[in-house]
């Protein structure tokens, strides 16, 4: 991976071609966490604020061990924490870390009116650039994870970067890095999602998890970050992972087929008037040409 | 308005009193910036035109309070002007004529008030689209601040917004027709305020023979 991982394939608020569309790379770039794996350490939650340098932010207690409720735009990664009965009376933790999916088609840069604010790089990341946003909030309208969020300050939006600066050197993104129980994984699309198949299954005929499964909704056209669930027919009990996310009708409407009929019901209304006024021209009668202008009459 | 001072020198009359002029430019200026600011953020390809008005950002922190001045404005010409724009039985004809309006025939159309029946729907076209605009601009503008158990909201705003949009452009497209282009002396009634006797009878007659009368029965 190389610098060239950056070459942009899809850019938000475009008009026109975007550079790096057809680019064609052997591989996409993928994360892979495995909520069976995870011992909740948040050593992953420490390694994001550190590399990115964010600035601190008050945690919430809650009578829980999550740090806070929901993700922040200085708070990337977020390990969302599940006491969770299953049928047979046993007790389970569900942990499961949080932070941008790095969708296929992501409905936030789908949503985003902003030129080049947000872009999908040639590795599949998702990245926004926050010198071009202009702080509309339409991504988070568009996310079906609700991971960008709102700095009031800044009027910016800001959500996990994959760590793409990481990655165009040909490292991992932090958070991996400061995984202790190895239950997180950087590698190819491909790779990953081979080594999270063999885990499932692995849980369904060895560790009594029959429903045990790997989580990449199609509805977003897979995403940059899967995850191996224990009960995979089941994601919302991990912290509200939504079991078939989709981008939004209404922006699908919105951006789409609303646009086109706006777009040519504009272009005809002006096409129309400029022909009535050509046909048929002002209202105002031959007849008072000739006469003398008001005002002359009396 | 008094009837009295409606019948000015030289053949002309008051159609617009400063007040009534005041608060159209205001929306109309408010609702220019809205335009222009809004089709940016519709299309990739109108984007430019934020550029051109100080970039994105400013044009995202402005467009929210030029719709404040927008909404406020309309809602004042409600106060202003809704009487007026009650729904007639001359309307109903007005629309049954709307082709003799269309190719230019005004002498054959059923003889219109104040204003006619185009014009109250332009009004209250208008005025409901603004009240739409408004609220989910409100929720467009503070997005950030409806919580995701309320997201419908979010969801309903972006479709919402755009289409009473598209609505108001139709009519403020034929609205900038009608008194730039068509009708010669609409668009300086808005201005001046007056128009000629010869405009107020063919396009108002109703209007016309009421300030006649009233004026008159004042003498």
């Amino acid at each position: 991976m190389s610098q060239a991982t950056l070459r942009i394939q899809k850019m938000s608020g475009h008009a026109g071609p975007v550079p790096g569309e057809s680019t064609q790379r052997e591989y996409t770039v993928c994360k892979l966490i495995d909520t069976t794996t995870c011992i909740g350490c948040k050593a992953c939650e420490v390694a994001c604020v550190e590399w990115n340098d964010l600035p601190f932010g008050e945690t919430v207690f809650d009578n829980t061990y999550q740090t806070m409720p929901d993700t922040r735009w200085n708070y990337w990664n977020l390990i969302k924490f599940d006491e969770h009965e299953r049928e047979d009376g046993t007790f389970m933790w569900l942990m499961r870390k949080d932070q941008c999916m790095h969708c296929a088609e992501p409905g936030c840069l789908a949503a985003c009116p902003a030129d080049g604010a947000i872009v999908q790089y040639a590795n599949g990341i998702v990245d926004f650039q926050q010198d071009k946003c202009i702080g509309c909030g339409y991504c988070l309208t568009g996310c079906p994870f609700n991971i960008p969020k709102f700095n009031p300050e800044t009027k910016r939006v800001f959500k996990c970067t994959l760590c793409s600066d990481r990655v165009s050197e040909g490292l991992e993104p932090a958070c991996i890095k400061a995984c202790p129980t190895g239950c997180l994984h950087f590698g190819s699309k491909d790779d990953m999602k081979e080594l999270a198949e063999n885990r499932a299954q692995q849980l369904r005929e060895h560790f009594n998890f029959p429903q045990a499964g790997v989580y990449d909704p199609p509805g977003v056209g897979g995403t940059g970050v899967i995850y191996v669930l224990h009960d995979a027919s089941k994601p919302e009990l991990y912290g509200g992972l939504p079991k078939d996310p989709k981008v939004p009708i209404s922006v699908r409407l919105w951006k789409t087929p609303l646009k086109w009929i706006g777009n040519l019901a504009m272009v005809l209304g002006l096409v129309g008037l400029f022909g009535h006024y050509l046909r048929y021209g002002p209202k105002e009668p031959k007849e008072e040409d000739q006469t003398p202008k008001e005002g002359e009459q009396r | 308005m008094k009837p009295t001072q409606q019948l000015l020198p030289h053949g002309r009359i008051l159609r617009y009193t400063f007040h009534e002029r005041a608060t159209h430019w205001v929306a109309a200026i408010s609702y220019i910036y809205l335009l222009l600011t809004g089709l940016a953020f519709w299309s990739p390809w109108l984007f430019w035109i934020a550029v051109l008005l100080g970039g994105g950002q400013i044009s995202r922190m402005l467009h929210p309070w030029a719709g404040l001045i927008f909404t406020l404005a309309v809602l004042y010409m409600a106060v202003l002007w809704a009487r007026q724009m009650r729904m007639t039985d001359t309307d109903k004809a007005w629309w049954r004529s709307l082709r003799e309006y269309i190719t230019n025939h005004d002498e054959r159309m059923p003889p219109a008030g104040r204003y006619n029946a185009g014009q109250k729907l332009l009004f209250w076209g208008f005025f409901y689209c603004a009240l739409l605009l408004l609220a989910s601009g409100v929720i467009l503008w503070f997005t950030e601040q409806v919580p995701w158990n309320l997201r419908d909201l979010r969801y309903a705003a972006v479709l919402v917004h755009p289409i009473a949009a598209l609505l108001t452009i139709a009519l403020f497209m034929i609205h900038i027709y009608m008194s730039v282009f068509a009708e010669r002396g609409a668009f300086g009634s808005i201005i001046h305020g007056d128009v000629s006797e010869k405009f107020a009878q063919r396009y108002h007659p109703g209007w016309y023979q009421e300030v006649v009368r009233s004026s008159e029965a004042r003498k």
